[in-house]
């Protein structure tokens, strides 16, 4: 295979992570956050300025950039209890314009030259590039979906789907909404951690722009049109999203177009996504071959 | 102190423009419970839109008018097609399919219109007058007298006509308004109707006060305005005025005389999450 399909491989690998979390957020645990680039951004921040400030490498920031990602998870997580549904999704929304207007803004973060220069990840001495890298980042997505299908089955999975379906109901049930929505945000903000620091060992350049609120909308495609609450669906939206421009090279022009309008026909006629409940695959499938489900 | 003053008055016009802008938002949030961010998108419509015709027929009035009606119709298919149908899902779905809406025109308009920066050469026919010393231009004597009549004329028509109680009855709940012999569908039509007329004068004011027309002019405004509502009291139009004015002056003031180390676009959202911590029901707005 080129190096131009690795490549293409690897970003939507780095997308599909971003994205996992993300559905965790919206999918299992029904908090509407459109602010899911600027976490994907602190995660990407903290991996470079320990890489080039500090000078350590991938395998020891890792679990910085884990725990950093997951205390701004629990802090930007907390609007989730005081306000609900669509204030909650116009509060991310605020929440990404200011954290990038902080990255574009304070010298530390580099302003808006960004940070260069970080260096790619080693294993055992030797740097990973292509098909190596690649590898990793499958590594990565293998345990993020193994963490999601894990959280599925756990009390903890359960107590968000039931917060997702009527809050009043489930914190009657004695389920805390406080635990379990920060919880979520918790986990779906690592996710988001890791995919950012994969992101900036790999491209190796970040930018305040990168992580603006346009990526946000990205990976909402991406869980939207794979399938909201589904395990695969981020990863197929990942794979859709991030396959077809590159399909379709010779109408670049037209490909946000593309993405906006699919993501409108999407919300408007199957809003479950492609994986999710009353799904449109299996409709067809069942209009085809009566008495299949 | 001139300058104070001269700042003052921008403060003016630029919170005259929010407030011209969030008005049809806080319409239709009232009578939806919808977040509309597509309408950023109408008023870029209007603006291309008013330029359109402007270098077609070198008639503002022509301009105004057709803009108006464009932008009223295409905010009447943005409401039978995107938000209509989604009514019956929690109000993430509609907001998610707002801003496809909002992106896909906002697309379009770079397709057609191409991605440069165009300039709208009108001259508004209203006067430009002194006060002891101070400049007030032609511009935005326009943006103030144009911004006053239809606040008026958007308190009258909701205040003392027909139009206005079904209206109000529609936004307090619309199967009670069915059943009073209203047509509630019609009802919101209108709403957007007249949101999106008033948004494409805001449109058109914006092009030639800055004179500039782009694709992407209604991006930081789409997300600003929805910050304004929510600050103003959702739904609530005189709370989304001032809250618009607020802004303008505190956007022009703030940052033509302190030194903040923030971006002005990043000021609203600030207030924004502020507001719905500490005082979730806004200045004006009502539990």
């Amino acid at each position: 295979m080129s190096s131009y399909v690795i490549t293409i491989g690897t970003v939507i690998v780095i997308y599909a992570i971003a994205a996992c979390g993300l559905n965790v957020i919206i999918g299992y645990a029904g908090q509407v956050s459109l602010g899911h680039a600027a976490f994907v951004g602190i995660g990407a921040y903290t991996a470079a300025l320990l890489s080039t400030k500090v000078g350590s490498s991938f395998w020891i920031s890792l679990p910085i950039v884990l725990a950093i990602s997951a205390i701004f998870g629990l802090l930007l997580g907390l609007p989730s209890l005081r306000v609900r549904e669509d204030f909650l999704a116009i509060t991310t929304i605020g929440i990404n314009f200011i954290v990038e207007a902080i990255f574009n803004y304070v010298p530390f973060f580099g302003g808006a030259l960004g940070i260069g220069g970080i260096p790619p990840i080693a294993l055992f001495g030797a740097k990973l590039k292509g098909f190596a890298f690649f590898y990793l980042c499958i590594f990565f997505l293998l345990i993020v979906l193994a963490a999601c299908w894990w959280f599925t089955r756990s009390w903890a999975g359960l107590a968000c789907f039931a917060l997702r379906e009527e809050e009043s109901a489930a914190s009657s049930m004695g389920i805390s909404p406080v635990r379990f929505k920060l919880l979520a945000f918790v986990v779906g903000t690592c996710m988001a951690g890791l995919s950012g620091a994969l992101n900036a060992h790999y491209i190796t350049f970040i930018s305040a722009t990168d992580f603006s609120f346009p990526f946000s909308i990205l990976l909402l495609c991406m869980v939207v049109i794979g399938g909201m609450g589904t395990l695969w669906g981020p990863v197929l939206g990942a794979l859709i999203l991030g396959a077809l421009p590159e399909i379709f090279r010779p109408i670049v022009d037209y490909r946000i177009l593309f993405y906006t309008v699919m993501l409108l026909l999407m919300i408007r006629f199957q809003p479950g996504g492609l994986l999710g409940e009353n799904m449109m695959v299996r409709r067809v499938l069942a209009k085809i071959l009566p008495g299949v489900r | 102190m001139e300058l104070f003053f001269e700042q003052l008055l921008n403060g003016i016009a630029m919170g005259s423009i929010y407030a011209l802008l969030t008005l049809g938002l806080a319409l239709v949030y009232g009578i939806l419970r919808i977040l509309h961010v597509a309408h950023a998108s109408v008023y870029t419509v209007g603006a291309y839109m008013g330029l359109f015709l402007y270098k077609l027929t070198g008639s503002l009035l022509i301009c105004v008018i057709g803009s108006m009606a464009s932008c009223a119709l295409l905010g009447v298919a943005i409401e039978r097609f995107a938000y209509y149908p989604l009514l019956k899902y929690p109000p993430y779905v509609p907001l998610i399919g707002s801003i496809a809406v909002m992106l896909s025109i906002e697309e379009l308009c770079r397709l057609i219109a191409g991605p440069d920066v165009l300039t709208f050469p009108a001259e508004l026919p209203f006067p430009a007058i002194r006060l002891g010393g101070i400049n007030i231009s032609s511009a935005l004597m326009a943006i103030y007298c144009i911004t006053a009549v239809i606040l008026v004329l958007l308190w009258y028509i909701t205040s003392h006509t027909e139009l206005g109680l079904a209206m109000r009855a529609t936004s307090q709940d619309i199967a009670i308004a069915d059943a009073m012999g209203i047509n509630s569908h019609f009802i919101i039509s209108i709403t957007f109707v007249i949101g999106s007329a008033i948004a494409a004068i805001a449109g058109i004011l914006v092009g030639i006060y800055f004179n500039q027309v782009y694709p992407t002019m209604g991006y930081v405004p789409a997300y600003k305005t929805l910050a304004l509502i929510v600050v103003g009291g959702l739904g609530s139009v005189p709370g989304a005025v001032i809250a618009s004015l607020l802004l303008g002056f505190a956007e022009t003031l703030l940052i033509g005389l302190v030194e903040i180390p923030l971006p002005r676009d990043a000021l609203a959202f600030i207030a924004m999450i502020g507001v719905l911590m500490w005082r979730s029901e806004g200045l004006l707005g009502s539990r």
